[in-house]
C-alpha cells in the first residue's frame, strides 16, 4: 500500500497515547463552502502546538465542506487528522467507501459517531440515514481490519484505523450511557473523548466508573472553551449531556464583559492543568467551537508544551 | 390502527379542479376512528363540495376499503353512482385509496395523508410504536421498539441527544432507551442491554413488502 502523502512526521494519535503520553487534540469546524483560508489560518495555528485535530462531519447536521477532504487538507499542511464520522448522512456503502479512501491517503485514526440528528440542522427536511450508529460503525471498522466489507466480501487489502468513540459523562441518566461505553469497549474502541465536561468532580467519579469497565482503554476529556453567561444558560437548558455547574457560571457572569473570554481561556486551562497534574485521564480533547484562534493562549495559560509532555 | 389525517380542503379542491362530478369514499374502519373518513366526515365533505359547485354523484363509507375486492364489489353494487362521476375522492388511507385504484380507471384523489401503524392512547390521541421493519427485536428490548420509538432508530443504546428520559428533537417524547432501560432493570434483564446487535437487515422490508400464503404440497 503506498499512502498518497508519504513522510508525514507527525505521530499518531495511537502512537501518542500507547506509550503513555497526555494527547492534547483540537478541533477544527469545516466552513460553508470552499473558502477554506479561515480554517486553514486554524490548521496552520495549531498543527504544531496539538498532537492532532478532530474534523467534525456536518456538525450539529449543518451541512459543511466534508470532513474527510478537510483531513486531507490537514495532512497538506503537515498535521495530523482524527477523522470524525457520523452515521447520520451516509449508509454503509458510502461509509465504508470512505473509509477505504481516507486509509488510502494516511488518515490513521477515525472518531465513530452516531451524528446528531437532522432536525438540529439547517436540512430540516432531509432523511436522516442511521443505516449504522456509533457501535456498529466500530464493528465495521473491526470487519474491514479483517479484510472484509459488512456485505461479507473480501477487499483487496485490509485496512485498519485507531478506534475511537465518544461518551457523555453527564448523561442523564448516566446507567443506559454507561453501558452503551461498556458496548463500545466491547465492539473495538480503543481511545475515547469525551463530550464537554465542566464539573470536575462528577468526571472523576465518571472516570472511576469507566476504568471498573475497562481499565485499559483510552479516555481524553472533552474541553470545551466557555465564551459567556449566556452561552452557559443556554447550554445547560438546551444541550443535552452538557453541565456547567454554578461556581464556573458565577465566575463567568463574574467577570466584566471584555475579560469574559479570557476569563473562558483560564477555566480551561485550569481543567487542563488538572486532567495532566491529577492524572485524571489520557488527555484532552480541546474544543474552542468558533473560537479556533485562543488554542494557543489556553495551552500558554495551561504551561502546556506537547513536545514536553 | 392505520393514522391518518385530513388535506386541507384547499387541497382537495385542487386535486379536484378537473372534476365536475365525484364520487366519495369514507372507511368504518381507522379513518373512521381517525375521525378522518367516517360518517360525519364524509357527509361534511358533501356537503362542503356541493357547496363549491361539484355535484356529488354518490358517497359510502365501507369496512376496511383496503380489501379490493370488497371495494370492487361496492363499486358494482353503485354502478349508477360510480358511472356518473368524473373522479373518486378517497377519505382513509393510502392503501384504500389504491385499492379503489384497482377498482376504476378513472381519477382517483387522496383526501388524507397516511401517517403511521398507531397505538391508540386514548380517543383522538395516536402514538406509533411499531414502524412495520419485517425483523421483529421487542423480544431483545422489554417489547419496547428503539426502531421506531427513537428518533434514529438505533439498537445499541442511547445517543448523545437523550435527556433526563426526554428525546432532544421533542420534549414531550420519551427517550425509547431510557424506557428500555427501566423496563428490562425491572425486569431483572439488563444483561440484553449490554448485547451489541450487529447492523439491521433492510432486506427484509424492502418495498414494495408482499406476502403470499403457500398451501402445503405447492
Amino acid at each position: 500500500m503506498t499512502f498518497f502523502f508519504d513522510g508525514h512526521k507527525k505521530p499518531s494519535i495511537q502512537e501518542i497515547l500507547e506509550s503513555g503520553t497526555f494527547l492534547v487534540t483540537g478541533e477544527v469546524g469545516p466552513p460553508k463552502g470552499t473558502s477554506l483560508d479561515e480554517m486553514v489560518h486554524h490548521i496552520d495555528l495549531m498543527k504544531d502546538i496539538v498532537h492532532a485535530m478532530n474534523i467534525t462531519d456536518n456538525q450539529s447536521s449543518v451541512m459543511r465542506y466534508p470532513s474527510l477532504a478537510t483531513a486531507l487538507v490537514i495532512k497538506e499542511h503537515g498535521g495530523e487528522p482524527n477523522l470524525q464520522i457520523t452515521c447520520r448522512d451516509r449508509n454503509r456503502l458510502a461509509i465504508e467507501a470512505d473509509l477505504l479512501f481516507a486509509y488510502s491517503r494516511g488518515v490513521r485514526s477515525v472518531l465513530c459517531l452516531t451524528g446528531d440528528s437532522i432536525p438540529a440542522g439547517d436540512h430540516k427536511d432531509a432523511k436522516g440515514v442511521f443505516d449504522l450508529e456509533s457501535v456498529q460503525l466500530l464493528q465495521l471498522m473491526k470487519t474491514m481490519e479483517e479484510g472484509k466489507d459488512l456485505g461479507g466480501n473480501e477487499l483487496n487489502e485490509p485496512i485498519s484505523f485507531y478506534k475511537g468513540a465518544i461518551v457523555t459523562p453527564e448523561a442523564n441518566p448516566i446507567g443506559p450511557q454507561m453501558l452503551k461505553f461498556k458496548k463500545k469497549c466491547e465492539a473495538g474502541a480503543q481511545f475515547f473523548q469525551t463530550q464537554a465536561v465542566y464539573d470536575m468532580d462528577n468526571f472523576k467519579r465518571f472516570m472511576e466508573n469507566a476504568r471498573k469497565i475497562d481499565d485499559k482503554v483510552k479516555i481524553c476529556a472533552g474541553l470545551v472553551l466557555l465564551t459567556g453567561p449566556g452561552a452557559i444558560k443556554y447550554m445547560n437548558a438546551n444541550v443535552p449531556g452538557i453541565f456547567v455547574p454554578d461556581n464556573l457560571a458565577q465566575e463567568m457572569a463574574d467577570a466584566p464583559k471584555e475579560e469574559r473570554l479570557a476569563t473562558g481561556i483560564r477555566i480551561l486551562a485550569r481543567q487542563l492543568r488538572m486532567c495532566i497534574d491529577e492524572k485524571l485521564c489520557d488527555g484532552v480533547h480541546i474544543m474552542a467551537i468558533g473560537k479556533e484562534d485562543v488554542v494557543p493562549d489556553i495551552l500558554k495559560e495551561a504551561d502546556v508544551d506537547i513536545t514536553k509532555l | 390502527m392505520i393514522i391518518t389525517t385530513s388535506k386541507p380542503f384547499e387541497e382537495v379542491l385542487k386535486e379536484l379542479e378537473g372534476a365536475k362530478s365525484v364520487f366519495l369514499i369514507g372507511c368504518s374502519s381507522c379513518a373512521a376512528t381517525c375521525e378522518t373518513g367516517g360518517e360525519p366526515q364524509v357527509a361534511e365533505m358533501k356537503a362542503k363540495l356541493e357547496a363549491e359547485g361539484k355535484t356529488v354523484t354518490g358517497a359510502g363509507v365501507y369496512e376496511e376499503v383496503c380489501h379490493e375486492l370488497n371495494t370492487k364489489r361496492k363499486f358494482r353494487e353503485n354502478k349508477e353512482a360510480v358511472d356518473a362521476a368524473d373522479g373518486f375522492l378517497v377519505m382513509c388511507c393510502g392503501a384504500g385509496c389504491q385499492s379503489v385504484r384497482e377498482a376504476t380507471e378513472k381519477p382517483v384523489h387522496p383526501a388524507c395523508n397516511t401517517m403511521f401503524l398507531g397505538n391508540i392512547a386514548r380517543l383522538g390521541n395516536f402514538n406509533e410504536k411499531c414502524s412495520l421493519c419485517g425483523d421483529c427485536v421487542l423480544e431483545e428490548f422489554g417489547a419496547i421498539c428503539p426502531v421506531t420509538r427513537c428518533h434514529k432508530g438505533i439498537l445499541n443504546g442511547p445517543c448523545g441527544g437523550t435527556d433526563d428520559g426526554k428525546c432532544e428533537t421533542d420534549r414531550e417524547k420519551d427517550c425509547a432507551w431510557t424506557l428500555i432501560y427501566n423496563q428490562l432493570e425491572k425486569e431483572g434483564r439488563l444483561d440484553l442491554y449490554e448485547k451489541i446487535h450487529t447492523v439491521k437487515n433492510w432486506q427484509v422490508s424492502m418495498k414494495p413488502g408482499r406476502v403470499v400464503f403457500q398451501k402445503e404440497g405447492e
